[in-house]
């Protein structure tokens, strides 16, 4: 419920429960980390990264493990938020006009649920990648194939699991350069970290960017305005 | 464990970005194994077992000769005995082959080593694993295009014939050459045994092994370990040794313009945020769209 807090002049809009940012900061935070166990394989020049976990053979365990706990988490993620997520008319509208959104030009822009076509594209991006790179990572992951390959009684050939290692780093490219969108977009829109630190935005970060969203959380409360649409 | 020979010069280190110290330009040597005049008796097993102290489990028996049935962190060398009904001269022939690393002068596994010095080629063409560097990633498996190296479940590293790096530092031959009683494994410069090889050759044609030949593969710019074969038109008799051994092109794009390209897109990702908030500015949220919240909330939107 929108709330005046005690000291603060704007009114506040919940946005994410308590367990809704823990389990996006489990999977944040096992991203990070496979991320630079990842990097340091990747490349020589970031070999030394492999340093942060105590050296090369921890990061090589580490890294498989970290995956396990990052796919878990999303999927947790995943049904939380793949309704809002459902793609929607205003969503091309909004991509016509991308220009206007990275001007910061909100008022060419429609009024957006809870996640515009941006977030959108992170969300099912992510979905997709996630999925591709815990497949191949077990093509890639000697002891986790063994398993598997026993479980489903197969046996991986040699090409099918290069081609895992081609497709693995190249998903991993692809899913740091869209991190480092969702990274950079949660910066430069002032006020939405809060959202996922204290579960909160502002009403005028709401009404900025998600109005018809905040029209529904209005809407929502006894004696409130019925939504608009 | 495999340790680094420092009385050799290196000419190629893994995942090492910029250049090695200039390497004592050693004489390329090499390990011929002459196929035709092997008897099947696993002396080079024991004598590369005894050598490197490894020991593998007993297995059970399958009904084949080969024993151990593969390749092992512990078995860096294992006759595979492959049968073939001769159709040209009508007869059986057992085609017995001394399996084991190649020591390609392009190596597979040296491609895809993220380990920088795990894996190293010397000047004289050995290419060596170095278990102190070794982080049991498997990628050498991946690169390599001969299926040689084995990664051990005991310690996490990966194995694989050294060319008895030790011995040769030391001016000896293999335990294998120096354990063959036929002679079919023999050791010296590169050039010495290509020129054995073209002897040996010419006799088997003598002897009607038209098709006789030197394997030296060049799509791995040759190999430091070569075989005599009866019949160079058909490698894959010996027991599936490929054609024309190259390192994989999945293998090139992974290991090559692949890790040059994503971190290029990385980077210009990074630098569009940088360019990006730069020329925008912040995207701050103003009184009046607090206003305009509350105003909804009170019911005046």
């Amino acid at each position: 419920m929108t709330q005046h807090r005690d000291g603060e002049a704007h009114l506040q809009v919940p946005r994410y429960s308590g367990s809704a940012r823990i389990n996006h900061w489990v999977v944040a935070i096992s991203f990070v980390l496979l991320m630079i166990s990842g990097l340091a394989l990747f490349h020589p020049s970031l070999y030394w990264l492999t340093g942060l976990f105590g050296g090369g053979p921890t990061a090589r365990w580490i890294h498989p493990w970290l995956g396990v706990v990052l796919i878990i988490g999303f999927f947790g993620l995943f049904f939380r938020f793949f309704a809002a997520n459902l793609p929607e008319r205003t969503d091309w509208v909004w991509l016509a006009r991308l220009r206007h959104v990275l001007a910061g030009r909100e008022e060419y822009l429609p009024e957006i649920g809870k996640y515009n076509a941006g977030q959108k594209f992170v969300f099912w991006a992510q979905a997709i990648l996630v999925l591709v790179m815990f497949v191949t990572g077990i093509g890639l992951w000697p002891a986790g194939l063994a398993y598997f390959e026993q479980l489903l009684g197969f046996k991986a050939t040699i090409d099918q699991r290069r081609l895992a290692a081609v497709i693995h780093a190249g998903s991993a490219v692809m899913t740091i350069a869209i991190w480092i969108i969702h990274v950079y977009a949660a910066i430069w829109v002032r006020g939405t970290i809060s959202a996922m630190t204290r579960g909160t935005v502002t009403g005028g970060w709401a009404w900025r960017h998600h109005r018809k969203w905040l029209r529904k959380e209005i809407g929502k409360e006894p004696g409130g305005p019925q939504p608009a649409e | 464990m495999s340790q680094l020979q420092p009385s050799f010069g290196l000419t190629k280190r893994s995942a090492t970005t910029g250049a090695l110290a200039p390497a004592k330009a050693e004489t390329p040597v090499a390990k011929l194994i002459d196929v035709s005049k092997c008897i099947g008796c696993k002396a080079c097993q024991v004598a590369c077992m005894e050598w490197n102290d490894l020991r593998q489990d007993i297995e059970e028996n399958v009904g084949l000769y080969d024993n151990p049935h593969d390749l092992s962190p512990n078995t860096w060398t294992l006759m595979r005995f492959a049968e073939w009904d001769n159709p040209e001269r009508n007869q059986f022939e057992w085609l017995i082959r001394k399996d084991g690393c190649m020591h390609c002068q392009d190596p597979g596994c040296l491609k895809a080593c993220p380990s920088p010095g795990a894996i190293v080629q010397y000047s004289n063409g050995i290419v060596d694993f170095i278990s102190a560097n070794c982080i049991g990633c498997g990628y050498c498996v991946k690169g390599c295009p001969f299926n040689i190296p084995r990664i051990s479940t005991a310690d996490n590293k990966a194995y694989k014939c050294t060319l008895c790096s030790d011995r040769v530092a030391v001016g000896q031959g293999p335990a294998c050459a120096k354990a063959c009683p036929t002679k079919a494994i023999t050791f010296g410069t590169k050039d010495e045994m290509k020129k054995l090889a073209a002897e040996r050759v010419v006799d088997l044609k003598d002897r009607g092994y038209a098709q006789a030949g030197l394997y030296d593969p060049p799509g791995v710019q040759g190999t430091h370990v070569m075989y005599v074969l009866h019949h160079i038109d058909k490698p894959q008799l010996y027991a599936g040794l490929p054609l024309n051994p190259r390192i994989s092109p999945l293998v090139e794009l992974w290991k090559g313009a692949g890790k040059y390209a994503g971190l290029a897109l990385l980077g210009l990702t990074a630098a569009f945020g940088v360019v990006h908030h730069l020329l925008a500015g912040a995207n701050r949220v103003t009184e009046e769209d607090e206003e305009n919240a509350e105003k909804l909330r009170g019911g005046g939107a």
